[in-house]
């Protein structure tokens, strides 16, 4: 067990995990941002430098500072190692640069883009970014491809995070799904266009966080922020078959896996679940889907208040029950 | 009955004089404030014929902007949908194909947007949550009254500003 102080809270961890997995378990503010890092991915992280932390104290044996600042989520902690993020100047600065590179070649047509709402580069740049650009240069485009009949490809959007690659290394069993080029010229392919036929290719746009992966039963069909996340199953013979549906009324829109607040699938789920099942008969579902109160996916929905069940007397038993992670005394 | 409190006025019933009982000089005075109404500007006007000046600000009905070649501004964002607090405004979003590039601006665009003038409380919350300078409310037009509730559902018939051709004046 390895001791450590992030931002000045200590907690402790296994030998081996990373400084930002340590961050995560204290939760809350003081967690750096991650496009790269996906903790179901292995291999994955130390690519977009996003989660950059300062440690200013090696170890208990060392406490040499580390000369520059490093990636949290690929850099192990060592027992009395003493981390600054959000306390540390440098790191908010160099942050702020990284999502400027970031914004360099990324379009800026959220409005158009179906990720927009759900997509981390958006959260990221609204939290850390500068809302001026300073680059006047041409952006770099792409035309958009077809990877199957599902998924489309919209290069220009992508931030080159390798996540979807790793998916593919890792979750499908051949790779038809690798990274051509070099530098500005770099792009995602799929070796002349194979069509991915993997049962499980869908999660690639699970895991890109940027619009540059998305599902073709779902475009343009509506914003994300109009519809209804419901968590659903069903008895899948490939995989879990636990699923978020994205529904506007009775009409499933799209499906896609669980994630959590760290917008890291929770199980993967396969192709037939995401874009087949496209019927409310198809799922059993569980109950509401709970939306972090300061998205916008949660604006204009107007459901009772259960967040504060406890505090709330006579509320009707149809608001408490089917509660996820409810405890024992909301559900009498 | 006994009063709650001791604020009412106590009224004592004087007797008329001579002059109030006449009655005749009364009405001689209140149609001489009559008389002198004529005389005075007129509190109201004309409408529809004339119509007041109204304030720079003001906000009236909506229009759905074209850009300077005529192209749709709308990309179905659906900003001003959420931004709206009175939740008049529906599109639905459809893809722009090849060779629309002169009907849209961007690869999306609004295939319906409609707007419920029933509902709409002229607040101007879309025009300040468009991204894409498209949506604004004008300060020369109205919603006029109708017989209908499903006419003030205003559609893109209604609401996208006429293309400007060489011909009109």
């Amino acid at each position: 067990m390895a001791k450590i102080t992030f931002d000045g809270i200590e907690v402790e961890v296994e030998d081996g995990t990373t400084i930002l997995q340590a961050a995560r378990k204290i939760g809350g503010k003081v967690v750096p941002p991650a496009m790269c890092f996906y903790t179901p991915l292995k291999g994955s992280g130390g690519k977009c430098r996003v989660c950059l932390v300062k440690v200013s104290q090696g170890s208990a044996k060392d406490p040499r500072p580390m000369p520059k600042l490093v990636a949290s989520c690929i850099t192990p902690v060592q027992d009395g190692m003493v981390v600054e993020n959000t306390t540390n100047e440098d790191v908010l600065n160099a942050r702020k640069s990284i999502v400027e590179m970031l914004l360099i070649n990324h379009p800026l047509d959220c409005p158009i883009c179906d990720q927009a709402g759900e997509c981390n580069l958006q959260d990221l740049s609204y939290e850390h970014g500068v809302s001026a650009q300073r680059f006047e240069e041409e952006r770099r485009t792409f035309n958009k491809v077809d990877l199957g009949p599902y998924i489309q490809l919209h290069m220009t959007r992508c931030i080159l995070c390798y996540r979807c690659v790793y998916t593919a290394d890792q979750i499908t069993d051949k790779r038809v799904h690798g990274v051509l080029g070099r530098g500005d010229a770099a792009e995602i392919g799929t070796y002349i266009e194979n069509v991915i036929d993997n049962d499980f290719s869908g999660n690639v746009i699970d895991v890109c966080p940027v619009g540059a992966l998305t599902d073709k039963t779902w475009r343009f069909k509506n914003r994300v922020w109009f519809t209804k996340p419901l968590d659903a199953h069903r008895d899948c013979p490939t995989c879990s078959g636990k699923v978020t549906l994205w529904n506007r009324g009775d009409q499933v829109l799209r499906v896609t896996a669980r994630k959590d607040e760290y917008s890291e699938v929770e199980e993967f789920i396969c192709n037939t679940c995401r874009f087949d099942k496209k019927e409310m008969s198809d799922w059993t579902i569980e109950g509401p889907r709970k939306i972090e109160r300061a998205s916008v996916i949660s604006a204009n929905h107007y459901e009772l208040p259960v967040v504060n069940v406890p505090i709330i007397p006579n509320l009707p038993k149809s608001a408490k029950k089917d509660l996820p992670n409810a405890p024992e005394q909301w559900n009498p | 009955m006994e009063p709650l409190t001791n604020r009412s006025k106590k009224l004592a019933k004087k007797e008329m004089t001579f002059a109030e009982k006449a009655y005749l000089p009364a009405i001689a005075q209140g149609l001489g404030i009559t008389l002198k109404h004529f005389f005075k500007k007129k509190s109201t006007i004309q409408y529809p014929e004339e119509t007041r000046q109204r304030s720079d600000v003001w906000r009236g009905l909506h229009v759905l902007k074209r850009d300077e070649e005529g192209r749709e501004r709308c990309t179905a964002c659906g900003l001003c949908a959420v931004a709206c607090p009175a939740e008049a405004i529906t599109m639905v979003a459809g893809e722009r194909k090849v060779g629309e590039e002169h009907l849209y601006r961007e690869e999306k665009y609004a295939v319906t947007y409609e707007v419920n003038m029933l509902r709409c409380i002229f607040c101007g919350m879309c025009e300040e949550a468009c991204p894409k300078a498209a949506i604004f409310l004008q300060d020369d037009k109205i919603a006029p009254a109708r017989y209908e509730r499903d006419e003030f559902i205003y559609g893109k018939d209604r609401l996208v500003e006429p293309l400007k051709t060489t011909e009109t004046k």
